[in-house]
């Protein structure tokens, strides 16, 4: 069992997670990520790490389903029932690149230690973080700290930028060098960036979310096609060349258990409050 | 004065096939004591007891045996674990017909001692009857071992060398001990609990056990070299195998591993008290023709599916799986669709199989492995609807340990190469075993394995001799 440290809601629906861990940090890299089980009957779900150190893993996560209710749920001193890591192959080291970094929802979160890699790495660092509204941005002050430009974009214009992450940065790569763009969040952002950013043919990192189990290789429920091949999304990535992806196999997969997701959520609140 | 033999093995009863399609407790009953002594009259006490030799960890199996027919059923699983950690689940799964009660002398003119049935009554019986004590644990040697993976070739060594005293610690990726034991073999087959009694039996001993611990991630076995003194790589074969044939990414179409996972470690078959989802599907097809392929079938049947083919490229006779695990799966109702190989699955619009593609087969000449070749026939196509396809034609090791361990010698399929009399791999101070080794073998195998590595370790440990 693994002790919680903190959990607190940051802006509404995403939350900050803290767990116990003396053992995760020593290998821990950007781009990697740790399985978590809320409890006895959870599902492993896969979470980015945003942040480690010698006694903890932090994450960040938007509550969906029954498992990252159970995760809101949480308070200091609860426990929960798997946290095994770091997963994944980290992403990739670049030096001296102009990169792009965008973040939507809990990618905002998950773009933390990507950043700071890539700003040790001696790399120029624009940032841009997006969502609905302003309500929903955080994080700011830890992401300007690696960053050498930052923006935030909003859909209702509440912050920053008004409008779609596209027009903003078509407009940016038009004027400024930009040798790489790495995108975490939802795979609605990922997909957008990456068309966005194909008629530039500038490189684009996108962090996915394929269902995963065990997250180790064993299983093959987290498969993509990169490139016309398959590849275990949780071995052989998560984090690939966006250009290669087959997107829309990689939606329809995240679709297969919807129904019953939506089930197992009103019979965990049935449980719950009755 | 020649005693009259018995030709036919003492039966077992089994839970009736209609009822138990629709449940997942276990198949057969297991022996009545009444049962099990009768069973074990019919063993001629051999002076040179040659089953013996078909047991990868030489269990003494007349000895055992002497001991039920004696009534003395304490005794029995005494001499059991002698040699072997895991009699209950030996006693289930073994394929014994092909090891041990395959050269019993019986064997030549009757039906062999039911050796496995025996094994399995006397494990349970202690269950039943209240544990054995923890045998006394010698005097600390001061070294340390570390185990990876807590199937049941790294518990055989970790039971193995508690026992001289060294300190053990065994790292499991999941959850949960027990390997394929708990994640791949299903409820009705092996009762989980049966496992975990046996992982708690060597815990009591001292062997620590941690979990959620992924060797090559969490800590590389460089790492791990560290602050132990030797390392047993036990991760077995988990990386699933998948056809390439068009149409294997669509939704609806299983690994094996996911599709029993989900079941098995997850409990997906309690959804949603359990919060791990399964696709329960009407018309299924599983592909392959090993125990894996039974376990697929069976499970899927229990999961609600109106009809479930077992699809496989030979025939009947080249099925790799054991005749017990096909004999049960026909009487359950599961369809076999022998000489068929699927060549394409056909999506909906949402992405989701609704058909499989297949071509007959007939066998041509024997191949490498004495079978004989599977050729398709030209034109035979044909397509049949299916909502779930689960591929079970085989796994090799995970590549995670040695992508990590840049001096251990793998061979070409994965597979960790040791040397076979010591279990030593080329890698100082790491040993290996069982299906990383082997590919997908079986459990007696890896326990052999895993006794022969211990062996050779203990001898490293206290004298320092690579
Ligand atoms: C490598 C990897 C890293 C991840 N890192 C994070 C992370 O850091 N933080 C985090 O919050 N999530 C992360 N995810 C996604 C996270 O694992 C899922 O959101 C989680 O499994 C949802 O579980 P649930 O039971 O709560 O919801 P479910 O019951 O599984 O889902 C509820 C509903 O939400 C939909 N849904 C699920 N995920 C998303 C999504 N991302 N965007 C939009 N709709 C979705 C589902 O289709 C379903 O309808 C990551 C996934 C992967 C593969
Ligand atoms: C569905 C199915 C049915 C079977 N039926 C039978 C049968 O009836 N009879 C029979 O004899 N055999 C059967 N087998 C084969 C048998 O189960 C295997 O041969 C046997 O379990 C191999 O044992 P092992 O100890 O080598 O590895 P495994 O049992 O595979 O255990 C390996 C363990 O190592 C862990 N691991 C892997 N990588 C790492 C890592 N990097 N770090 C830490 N831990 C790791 C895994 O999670 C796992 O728990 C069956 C196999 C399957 C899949
Ligand atoms: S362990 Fe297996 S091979 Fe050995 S005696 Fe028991 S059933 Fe036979
Ligand atoms: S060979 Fe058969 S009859 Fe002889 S001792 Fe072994 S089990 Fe008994
Ligand atoms: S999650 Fe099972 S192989 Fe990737």
């Amino acid at each position: 069992m693994y002790r919680i440290l903190k959990r607190e809601q940051i802006v509404p629906n995403i939350h900050l997670l803290v767990v116990e861990s003396e053992l995760i940090h020593k290998n821990a890299q950007a781009g990697e990520f740790v399985v978590v089980r809320a409890d006895e009957r959870g599902e492993r779900i896969p979470l980015n790490l945003v942040d480690w150190d010698s006694r903890s893993v932090s994450m960040i996560f938007m509550a969906l389903g029954t498992s990252t209710y159970k995760l809101a749920a949480l308070k200091v001193g609860d426990e929960i029932a798997t946290l095994a890591g770091p997963l994944g192959k980290p992403t990739e080291k670049v030096q001296g690149k102009n990169i792009v970094c965008i973040g939507g929802c809990y990618g905002i979160g998950a773009l933390y230690p990507a950043i700071r890699m890539f700003k040790e790495n001696k790399n120029h660092i624009t940032t841009i973080i997006e969502a609905r509204s302003g309500l929903l941005l955080y994080w700011q002050e830890e992401l300007r700290k690696y960053s050498d430009d930052f923006y935030e974009i909003t859909r209702d214009g509440s912050r920053g930028f008004k409008g779609h992450v596209n027009d903003f940065l078509i407009n940016y790569i038009k004027k400024n060098k930009t040798d790489m763009v790495y995108v975490q969040g939802c795979t609605y952002l990922t997909y957008l960036v990456s068309q966005t950013t194909r008629p530039f043919n500038v490189k684009t990192i996108v962090g996915l979310n394929p269902i995963m189990v065990d997250a180790t290789g064993m299983c093959g429920v987290c498969r993509v096609i990169v490139g016309g091949e398959t590849k275990f999304g949780c071995v052989d990535g998560p984090e690939f060349d966006g250009h290669q992806v087959d997107w829309d196999t990689l939606l329809a997969r995240r679709r297969v258990y919807l129904d019953k997701e939506r089930y197992s959520l009103s019979f965990y609140e049935c449980e719950r409050y009755g | 004065m020649a005693k009259k033999i018995i030709p036919k093995k003492t039966p077992m009863r089994e839970q009736p096939p209609k009822e138990r399609a629709k449940n997942y407790d276990e198949v057969p009953y297991g022996y009545s004591e009444k049962e099990a002594m009768q069973e074990a009259r019919r063993c001629l006490q051999c002076k040179k007891p040659i089953c013996i030799k078909g047991c990868p960890v030489e269990i003494d199996i007349p000895g055992f045996i002497r001991f039920i027919a004696e009534g003395n059923f304490r005794g029995a699983i005494e001499k059991l674990k002698e040699k072997n950690v895991l009699p209950a689940v030996c006693g289930r799964v073994c394929p014994q017909e092909d090891q041990c009660e395959k050269i019993c002398v019986l064997a030549k003119k009757f039906e062999p001692v039911a050796i496995g049935r025996l094994e399995r009554f006397a494990a349970d019986w202690e269950r039943a009857h209240g544990e054995s004590s923890v045998p006394k644990i010698p005097r600390s040697t001061g070294k340390k071992v570390a185990i990876i993976g807590a199937g049941p070739g790294g518990l055989t060594v970790a039971g193995d060398l508690i026992m001289q005293g060294h300190a053990v610690t065994i790292f499991e990726a999941l959850h949960k001990p027990g390997g394929v034991l708990v994640y791949g073999i299903p409820e009705f087959r092996l009762p989980k609990a049966i496992v975990y009694r046996e992982v708690d039996y060597l815990v009591k001993c001292g062997v620590a056990l941690i979990v959620d611990f992924i060797v090559g991630k969490t800590a590389t076995i460089d790492q791990l070299l560290r602050d132990f003194d030797a390392v047993y790589i036990g991760t077995g074969a988990g990386l699933p195998w998948f056809m390439n044939i068009p149409g294997e990414n669509l939704n609806g179409v299983y690994s094996a591993n996911e599709y029993l996972t989900r079941s098995n470690l997850m409990k997906a078959y309690l959804f949603p008290e359990y919060d791990t989802p399964i696709v329960r599907g009407k018309r299924v097809a599983v592909i392959g023709g090993g125990n894996v392929a039974m376990d697929c079938a069976r499970t899927a049947l229990r999961l609600g599916a109106d009809e479930v083919h077992n699809v496989y490229r030979r025939s009947r006779k080249e099925m790799p799986a054991r005749e017990e695990e096909i004999h049960h799966a026909e009487e359950e109702g599961i369809i076999f669709d022998i000489l068929t190989l699927p060549v394409k699955y056909i999506g909906n619009e949402n992405n989701w199989v609704k058909e499989m593609e297949c071509i007959k087969m007939k066998l041509g000449e024997p191949d490498a492995s004495g079978r004989r070749r599977p050729v398709p026939i030209d034109g035979s196509n044909f397509i049949t609807p299916i909502d779930t396809a689960i591929c079970a034609i085989g796994q090799s090791p995970n590549p995670l340990i040695p992508q990590t361990t840049p001096d251990l010698k793998i061979g070409k399929w994965g597979n960790i190469e040791i040397d076979s009399e010591t279990g030593k791999t080329s890698k100082k101070g790491c040993w290996a075993g069982g299906d990383v080794v082997r590919g997908g073998a079986t459990v007696i195998l890896a326990m052999g394995d895993g006794r022969v590595a211990a062996r050779s370790m203990h001898e490293y440990l206290t004298t320092g001799v690579w």
